[in-house]
């Protein structure tokens, strides 16, 4: 039994119209806790999930915080929307904290059942604070309202042994165990900045625990950094109206009508229910959308070998709900169950795999040239376990890859590692190197940006070609979109807050094959409402998925089809109902816009934030090498031709690749004024005075930060 | 597998079931607490209940359904978490609630209706299936 540090007893909050009313800080350095009050005014201003973890941060750091810094918070809330059980997708646990890849607030969320047993325990957030001295669990019991410390030390790093350890300490039997949930990552963790944090749920009918990843940007670096071996939350006795909601007539038939779509249309739109993200994998090779080598094509012939039907006939188990929160019938946590791993610590045993997601065939896969299916499992397992951001893992591997490909590092400067495309034992070694700290394991986590920065100073690669491959922006990595054709997708990308994530937009299909936002104020305002409009979920404790993976039989009749106009009525229903307010869907993008400008002005504050920072690489706007114009010179020479009234018969290659670079890096600049100006800010990305009036967050200390700036 | 039989060619409508589950198992009469519900179609008279088809069981979020050793399919209220996704799947339609009840109802064949039945419309029934 592990030693018990400190334990608080405390009055678990009701829950009331969504809000618990009340937050938990916890110092692990000094492990003192504090209760706070949520207020009206930050209910107002910034509704919940990462509008409380980002104002909660504000108020923890200064300019000068890094992300090790003992001041640097770890935040996280479900919101008000939370703990629902009657629509898909409502167990999102929002994070945020200063992130040691970027230097600024990243935020990053998960499912899993810690955010909402958290809100049900009586806490809107948890603000994690200080350092500890040796390795701590943080329990939390929502029933008994007890807060305990024990030391941390004895327990395992890697996440799928750690968790179910976890979860067997403190159900109280086998029946209890869907009521614990762990917070935790793994021992890559602490060898690089991109470790992350698994939230896990137990899956009774497998009898096992199951991880959803909150990913980006460090946060289970930070985790480590802090000595929180994991926190575990547990409450017994989630119903259908914990939340006490103004109206639960409203959410019960808004969530059967939607329960319904699920049920007649998902088989016929985009059978999330039986292969989950991943069902998009031939749909992006077709549209040359698949990021292959390092993006530098967007598909390959041999793709068919990590197809959908590949995964759902040979590895992943049907029929079983798969969702990660209670209501979920989108249910597209899949999983391969009995999985033999074949190499690393684990290699002969056999394992529950979750996913594989999108992201995870396409990083791990295509991006890696590895078009094996049972190498993409088991890559995924051991990021799962080990810790590791998935996608910062991939694009690094892939950045790492097309340097050895250009001759820009060599096998020995790896460490002996023959980081080719295609090795899946290369990478799979160099993950098992990343957990045991040990030779290019011990700086491959660190990312593109400073991995760029050693190749170039130490190893003398070329400065500029790195720049141009590297798909990094901010320092963080891109998601796994190869997205060269579609403008408005670039700024959705590098125009982000926090780095490069699809989870703020994602235009590709409406810019580049749909072509419904032609011009530039088109573009500008698909990269004001849909950034906004995604914002929201965050705010509210939601997944996006159920948004627009499934879309009513009849969406196509209404007059945006891109927005699935019922969707957003069901959510603005859903909020009135469980808050009790009266909100519109252009309050929906107030409440967002408050949020968003305020994490812009939050950046600022940081150092960073301004337009310098929002370029991408060349490689995510246009083919930096001759191999990549030639694959697709039938596209090119037309759009030099039709676009810029250029003669491609009289050009060379390099003069054709410079002409197309300076094309459309002159629109990245257009399409950059555009959505400032659209967004309320100054050419140079500051939002403006006069627009955070507007919006109602012409708060004193948000004008400081500013003024300087305009 | 036991489960609720209907003659749709004998019953006249009478309701008399519908009223007998709903005061069984909600101290009621208002139909819309029943798990038979009579609906006339041109005078013929259609029952709404579970047949039993147990595909809510796989698909329940919270692992709640199951068979029970008689082959009747039934919702254990203490796991259930009223998600109601089971309402929004049942092909059927057969899977009711109601906003004042924590849980969604069904018919468990448990044969009180076919006893009252003036007209012996209802029968259980038990199949290998």
């Amino acid at each position: 039994m592990a030693e018990i540090l400190k334990e608080y007893n405390y009055t678990p909050a009701k829950l009331h119209r969504g809000y618990a009313n009340k937050s938990l800080y916890i110092n692990v350095g000094d492990l003192s806790i504090v209760e706070k009050e949520v207020t009206q005014w930050m209910k107002d201003k910034f509704v919940g999930g990462k509008g409380f973890d980002l104002w909660y941060l504000w108020n923890a750091v200064t300019p000068e915080t890094k992300w090790d810094s003992p001041e640097n918070e770890i935040v996280m809330s479900a919101g008000p929307l939370g703990a629902l059980t009657q629509y898909s997708g409502t167990g999102k646990t929002l994070v945020a904290s200063i992130s040691p890849m970027t230097g600024i607030p990243i935020d990053s969320n998960a499912g899993g059942y810690f955010g909402p047993l958290l809100k049900l325990s009586g806490w809107d957030a948890l603000e994690l604070q200080g350092k500890a001295d040796k390795d701590v669990v943080i329990f939390i019991d929502g029933n008994k309202g007890i807060i305990r410390f024990e030391e941390g030390e004895e327990y395992p790093e890697d996440t799928h042994l750690l968790a179910e350890i976890l979860t067997e300490r403190f159900a109280e039997n086998e029946d209890d165990k869907v009521n614990v949930a762990v917070v935790c990552t793994g021992s890559a963790a602490k060898t690089g900045y991109m470790g992350m944090l698994n939230f896990s749920f137990y899956d009774p009918r497998r009898k096992t625990c199951r991880y959803k990843q909150a990913a980006r940007g460090g946060l289970g670096t930070i985790l480590r950094d802090k000595k929180i071996k994991a926190l575990v939350v547990r409450f017994k006795g989630v119903t259908g109206n914990l939340n006490d909601v103004a109206d639960l007539a409203t959410i019960n038939r808004i969530g059967i009508k939607y329960h319904k779509q699920m049920h007649d249309l998902d088989e016929k739109q985009n059978r999330m229910r039986t292969i989950g993200t991943a069902n998009t994998v031939m749909v992006m090779n077709k549209y040359d959308l698949l990021p292959t080598r390092n993006f530098q094509t967007g598909g390959d012939p041999e793709t068919y070998r990590i197809a959908p039907e590949v995964f759902v006939n040979q590895f992943l188990t049907q029929g079983l709900h798969d969702g990660c929160w209670y209501g979920c019938t989108m249910s597209c946590a899949k999983c391969a169950d009995n999985f033999l791993l074949t190499s690393g610590p684990y290699a002969g045993t056999r394992v529950t795999v979750d996913g594989p997601e999108y992201e995870c065939v396409a990083g791990l896969g295509s991006n890696l040239g590895i078009f094996d299916p049972q190498a993409i499992l088991e890559e995924n397992f051991y990021c799962d376990t080990y810790g590791i951001d998935l996608i910062s893992f991939a694009t690094t591997m892939a950045f790492v890859m097309e340097c050895v490909q250009r001759g820009q590092v060599t096998r020995e400067q790896l460490g002996g590692l023959d980081l080719r495309f295609g090795n899946k034992d290369a990478v799979l070694e160099l993950m098992h190197l990343m957990s045991r700290g040990e030779g290019f394991g011990k700086i491959a986590g660190l990312g593109i940006r400073r991995l760029k920065k050693i190749f170039v100073e130490e190893f003398g690669a070329d400065e500029q070609l790195l720049n141009d491959i590297g798909m990094e922006n901010k320092g963080l990595e891109y998601s796994e979109y190869c997205h060269k054709e579609s403008l408005a997708q670039q700024g959705g990308f590098a125009m982000t807050n926090k780095g490069p994530q699809h989870d703020e937009a994602w235009l590709i299909f409406m810019d580049m094959v749909n072509n419904q936002i032609p011009t530039f104020e088109d573009k500008a305002y698909a990269l004001f409402y849909y950034p906004m409009f995604r914002t929201w979920f965050g705010l509210c404790g939601l997944c996006k998925l159920p948004w627009n993976d499934i879309v009513p039989a009849d969406n196509y009749k209404t007059d945006v089809p891109a927005k699935v106009p019922e969707h957003v009525q069901n959510y603005v229903d859903i909020f009135n109902a469980v808050t009790g307010m009266s909100i519109d869907k252009d309050e929906l993008i107030r409440q967002s816009e408050r949020v968003y400008n305020f994490q812009r002005v939050f950046n600022l504050r940081m150092g960073h934030g301004k337009r310098d920072e929002d370029y991408p690489p060349y490689r995510s706007c246009g083919p930096v090498s001759e191999e990549e114009y030639l694959s697709r010179q039938e596209l090119y020479d037309k759009q030099l031709v039709e676009k810029q009234g250029l003669d491609p018969e009289k050009m060379t290659l390099t003069e054709k690749i410079a002409a197309t670079r300076a094309y459309r890096m002159d629109q990245y600049e257009q399409l950059m004024d555009a959505v400032y100006k659209r967004r309320g800010w100054t050419m140079n990305g500051v939002p403006t005075p006069e627009h955070l009036k507007e919006i109602g967050m012409d708060l004193p200390m948000l004008l400081e930060v500013v003024e300087p700036h305009l | 597998m036991k489960f609720l039989a209907h003659k749709q060619e004998i019953c006249d409508g009478c309701r008399k079931c519908e009223e007998v589950c709903s005061q069984l198992y909600f101290k009621t009469t208002d139909r819309n607490y029943s798990a038979i519900r009579i609906n006339n179609n041109f005078n013929t008279y259609h029952a709404k209940k579970c047949t039993q088809c147990g595909e809510c069981i796989n698909m329940c979020t919270a692992n709640a359904i199951y068979r029970d050793r008689n082959g009747v399919v039934r919702i254990d209220k203490k796991l259930c978490v009223g998600c109601m996704g089971c309402v929004g799947f049942c092909t059927e339609l057969v899977m009711f609630y109601n906003d004042d009840q924590p849980t969604p109802f069904k018919c468990v064949a448990c044969g009180a209706c076919v006893k009252a039945c003036p007209k012996h419309a209802l029968e259980i029934l038990v199949s290998q299936a």
